[in-house]
Formats: C-alpha cells, sequence, structure tokens
C-alpha cells in the first residue's frame, strides 16, 4: 500500500461463533481505498457475517474492524456515516413509497434535504417512476434496487453490496453494475459479494476467498487467475491414444475420451503440439478455454477441503 | 439530532398510516367497554361518594387505552421490523441506543395519548352533568405521559425480546393484559377482598390508573404524590432496562 492511498477497511483477527459453529476464525484482511474487491467463498463461510461485524449489525467476539480508520465499535457513528450496505435479504419496509424510504433512510443518517442525490440515484437505478409507488408494489428486482438506493443515500465512500444480483434478471444486473463502476471510477470503494464469478472476474481487482471462516487466499484477480486457473486444453486424439508420457504431468483427466490439459501458459500449446507430432498423434479435436474464475475457485475450494 | 427525529417521524408515520386499526379500533373497543359496562352497573355500584360509576369507568377506560396502545406501538413494530428483516435499516446508520430508544417510546406515547384522548372524546358525553369533580389537566397529562411511556418502553423490551409474534402475544396476554386488568380499571382496590388489594398494591398500573383518575375527580385510593412517585420510579426501571438491552444490542446486533 502506498502513502498516497489509505486503508478503506481493514479486518484484523476477527473472530465471531454462533454457538458452537465458529462462523469467523480469524480473518485478516486490508482493503484499499478505492478498490473494487471481492469476496467469494461457498454458502456459509461467513462472508454476511464478516460484513455483519463491519457494520454493526454483529458484534466480533475478537479483532477488530475500521472503517477509513474509524473503528467499528468505538467509534460507530462516525464509522457507519463511511459505509453503505446493501444487505444480502430482500428487506423492505411496507408502510413507504420509495421515495419516503429514501427521505426516511437520509435521516437517519443525519441529511435532510437530499432530494436531488435521491433523484439521481432513482434515476441510476431506473426507478425515476417508481419514486412514489409502495414498495409493496414493486418487483424482486425493483426491491433490491431500492436497497441498493438506501445504501447510497448518505453517498459513503466505502459500498459493501452482499450478493446483489441474487435474484436480479440479466439486463437488470447490466444495469446496476455498471452504475457501480462508475462509482468506483469516482472514488468509492467497493466490497462486493457474489455467487456469480464471472461477475467477480469482470469487477473486482482483487479477491478474497473465504472458507469456514478464513480466508484461504487473499490476491489480484490477474494472480489468482495466473495460480489457479490457467488455459484449458481439450483435446481428442485419433484412435483413442494414450497420451504422450511428456504430456501427461499437464493432464487433468480425460472424459468421454477427451483429453483435459492445464497449461500454465498460451505458449504451452505449443510444446503440446510438437509433441504429439513427434509421437506421431494425430489430433481430431481441439478447444482453447482462457483462464476462468469458477475454475479457480473449485480448485482453492478443493485444495482447502483437503 | 436529525437521525432522533427522522425515527420519531418514521415510528409516528407507522401509526398514522394506518390509523384506522391503530386508533379508531381502540376508540370503539373501549366505547363499547362503556357502553355495555354502564349499562349494567351504574345503577348497582357507587366507587366514589358522589361519582357515578360511568364517569369511574371512564378515566379507567382512557388510560387503559393509553397504556395498551403505547405498548403495543413499539412492540409491535420492533417485532414486524424484525421478523421481516428492515429492522436493518435503522441498525445501519449512526443512530445512538439512547435515541433510537427515545423515538420508539415517544411515538408510542405519542399513540397512547391521541388514542386516549379519541376514547375520552367519544366517552366523555356518557357521563352526567358535573360528574367531574375538581379537574387538573396537568395530573391528567403528567400519569398519561408517564404510564405511556412506561408502556411503550415495555413494548421496547417485548419487541428486542421476542423473535416470534406470538411470543410477542404471550407477553401481551400473560403480563400486560392482567396488569391493566387488574388495576383498577372497572373498579376501585378498595372494592376488592383484602388480599387482592394487597396484590393491587404492587401492581404499577394501578398507581398510573389511580393517579390519572385523581386529576379527574381529585379523590382517589392513594395519594396521588404516592402514585407519582411509583409511576416515575417505574419509568426509571423499565428504562434502565431497555436502554441497557439496546446497548448491549441484546438479539438485535449478533
Ligand atoms: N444469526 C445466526 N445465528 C446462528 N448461526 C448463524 C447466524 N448467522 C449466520 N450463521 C451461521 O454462520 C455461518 C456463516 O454464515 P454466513 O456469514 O451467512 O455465510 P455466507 O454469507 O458466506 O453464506 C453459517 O454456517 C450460518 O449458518
Ligand atoms: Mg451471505
Amino acid at each position: 500500500m502506498t502513502n498516497a492511498v489509505g486503508v478503506a477497511v481493514s479486518i484484523q483477527q476477527v473472530e465471531k461463533r454462533y454457538g458452537a459453529l465458529q462462523a469467523l476464525a480469524g480473518v485478516s484482511l486490508d482493503i484499499p481505498e478505492g478498490e473494487f474487491f471481492g469476496l467469494l467463498g461457498p454458502n456459509g463461510a461467513g462472508k454476511t457475517t464478516l460484513i455483519s461485524c463491519l457494520a454493526g449489525l454483529a458484534r466480533p467476539d475478537a479483532g477488530r474492524l475500521t472503517v477509513l480508520g474509524r473503528d467499528v465499535v468505538a467509534d460507530y457513528r462516525e464509522a457507519r456515516r463511511l459505509l453503505g450496505v446493501v444487505p444480502q435479504e430482500l428487506v423492505f419496509d411496507p408502510f413507504f413509497t420509495v421515495r419516503e424510504t429514501l427521505r426516511i433512510q437520509s435521516g437517519y443518517f443525519g441529511i435532510r434535504d437530499n432530494d436531488a442525490w435521491i433523484d439521481e440515484i432513482l434515476a441510476n437505478l431506473d426507478l425515476a417512476d417508481k419514486a412514489d409507488t409502495n414498495m409493496r408494489r414493486l418487483s424482486g428486482g425493483m426491491k433490491r434496487r431500492v436497497l441498493v438506493a438506501q445504501a447510497l443515500v448518505h453517498k459513503p465512500p466505502v459500498i459493501v453490496l452482499d450478493e446483489p444480483t441474487a435474484g436480479v434478471d440479466v439486463e437488470l444486473r447490466q444495469g446496476l453494475w455498471q452504475f457501480v463502476r462508475r462509482l468506483n471510477a469516482e472514488g468509492h470503494t467497493i466490497i462486493l459479494t457474489t455467487h456469480y464469478l464471472e461477475e467477480a472476474e469482470a469487477l473486482c481487482s482483487r479477491i478474497a476467498m473465504l472458507q469456514h471462516g478464513r480466508v484461504v487466499v487473499l490476491d489480484s484477480t490477474a494472480n489468482l487467475l495466473r495460480d489457479f486457473s490457467g488455459h484449458a486444453l481439450s483435446l481428442r486424439l485419433a484412435d483413442g491414444a494414450a497420451l504422450p508420457e511428456a504430456l501427461v504431468p499437464l493432464s487433468a483427466g480425460q472424459v468421454d475420451g477427451v483429453w483435459q490439459l492445464r497449461l500454465p501458459d498460451f505458449s504451452a500449446v505449443e510444446r503440446v503440439l510438437a509433441a504429439l507430432r513427434e509421437a506421431g498423434i494425430a489430433i481430431e479435436g481441439m478447444r482453447l478455454s482462457p483462464p476462468d474464475l469458477e475454475e479457480a475457485f473449485v480448485r482453492v475450494m478443493q485444495r482447502g477441503r483437503s | 439530532m436529525v437521525s432522533f427525529r427522522t425515527l420519531l417521524w418514521k415510528e409516528l408515520l407507522r401509526f398514522w398510516k394506518v390509523s384506522f386499526q391503530t386508533v379508531a379500533a381502540p376508540v370503539v373497543t373501549a366505547l363499547l367497554y362503556l357502553l355495555i359496562f354502564s349499562h349494567v352497573l351504574d345503577e348497582q355500584v357507587q366507587v366514589y361518594e358522589s361519582v357515578r360509576y360511568t364517569a369511574f369507568l371512564i378515566p379507567g377506560l382512557v388510560m387503559m387505552s393509553v397504556l395498551q396502545n403505547a405498548f403495543a406501538n413499539s412492540s409491535s413494530s420492533l417485532i414486524q421490523a424484525k421478523v421481516t428483516g428492515s429492522i436493518v435499516f435503522v441498525l445501519l446508520p449512526p443512530i445512538s441506543y439512547l435515541e433510537f430508544f427515545l423515538a420508539y417510546v415517544l411515538a408510542a406515547a405519542t399513540r397512547g395519548l391521541v388514542v386516549g384522548a379519541g376514547v375520552l372524546a367519544v366517552t366523555v358525553w356518557f357521563a352526567p352533568a358535573g360528574a367531574f369533580g375538581t379537574v387538573t389537566p396537568l395530573w391528567i397529562l403528567a400519569f398519561a405521559l408517564l404510564g405511556g411511556a412506561i408502556m411503550g418502553a415495555l413494548g421496547v423490551v417485548a419487541g428486542i425480546w421476542a423473535d416470534k409474534f406470538d411470543q410477542l402475544a404471550a407477553f401481551q396476554n400473560f403480563l400486560i393484559m392482567p396488569l391493566t386488568m387488574l388495576s383498577g380499571v372497572f373498579y376501585s382496590i378498595h372494592s376488592l377482598p383484602g388480599f387482592w388489594q394487597r396484590v393491587s398494591q404492587f401492581n404499577p398500573v394501578f398507581y398510573m390508573i389511580d393517579g390519572f383518575r385523581y386529576g379527574f375527580f381529585g379523590t382517589s385510593d392513594v395519594s396521588p404524590l404516592v402514585s407519582l412517585a411509583v409511576v416515575t420510579a417505574a419509568f426509571v426501571v423499565v428504562s434502565a432496562f431497555s436502554l441497557a438491552l439496546l446497548r448491549r444490542g441484546y438479539k438485535l446486533r449478533n
């Protein structure tokens, strides 16, 4: 971390238990200002619990969390002012319209006349024509967008989105990401948890993978793709030939007669072809897939299990 | 300050938007009580000298409505927010636990007072002319406000503690209802057998109603100063307990 960029979120040795269950087993993370950070992990890994500790919705049993240097327990008022959270559950208050909901939320953050910003958020989230509709009458996707709007009423420098696109249709997702990307470009730090790994891959510059309440991997998205995924090469060999000895270390097995090879980098394709030519094996079919996070994720999680 | 005012405003809007259920319905219920009890008992029962039963009953019903509705307001608002998850909207912002407490209690007391005023407005016509003695509005207001605040604070406790609506209903049926019913709404405790008189003296709600009634008649079972002291003490105890729960984040922040 350079001197010019501060730490948006610092999480140190955070532990949280629910009865016998250790939901967080000593999590430490530093997220620099301006980063688009991904928090990934299977269901029950502790992502929401970690966010809850950060937002003051849960009290950690041990450890310390700060938002832009403000302790979330000791200096909770300032810390909460700096943080906007989109909760995972699709919650709403059925008594109010969209605009009332946002005005009330602004008021909770101490902001009185916020209509200009509220209108801007509504326009960006494609909700302008729903401003005076009661929350009850919105579709799930719209309610989700209102949740995003509620998290933004106080223009928080740090924004946390807990699975914001679960159950949201594709078109809507695109619109939401465009908006969140813009917020990130304007300097907001974004922390995202999602089940859609291609989303994390496209958006996040750095990723932490959580498993059983521990950070099992923390790295830039580019490094993760390189270290845990690499290019995948599928090969169908003529006459069901076996792989030449030289290629066996690259093999990830055979599926329906198709060899699956994992290549550390693109140039390895050259070596594979040379080895096959040398062994006199003809190629019937071949497909090269670029690295993807899904694969990296699965491999990291398997490694964690073994 | 803005946070507190917004939360208070939201809590007021919440019941006002459904005022048919939250204000009109309890007013009608109280009116029915009055019609039935006064019809049956007005000729038979004389509680205080020169006070007709109907006139005696009216302040009791008003106060009972204040208390029950104040409790209902904070408790139902909290349990509903917890069950639906919308409680996060008040937990995420920088609202202190004191602001939180005050907003819920003040809104609850306000609903109690609004309903109480409604009950008074529709029942007062049934009292015979000159039925009330020396009316002292300050006593009336003080007891209504304190009673509403105590029940609002108790509603906060119940709303925090209960995880489901039926747990809240149990709280209401096994604690709030007996406390209000056995408090002299419908009778003077002097008409009770000795044992029950002594039991009633441990019921803070008895003092709320007795003191409130003093404001209408200038007569009561115990001195209004004693009632005020008991009721104030009850307010301090319930508030302290409620604030302690909020401060710890009991059930709300875990
Ligand atoms: N309030 C709670 N009470 C008991 N257990 C909980 C509570 N919240 C979460 N858990 C448990 O803690 C673990 C982590 O949950 P969570 O943080 O929601 O995971 P994720 O968001 O990664 O899916 C899970 O096993 C979950 O069942
Ligand atoms: Mg989760």
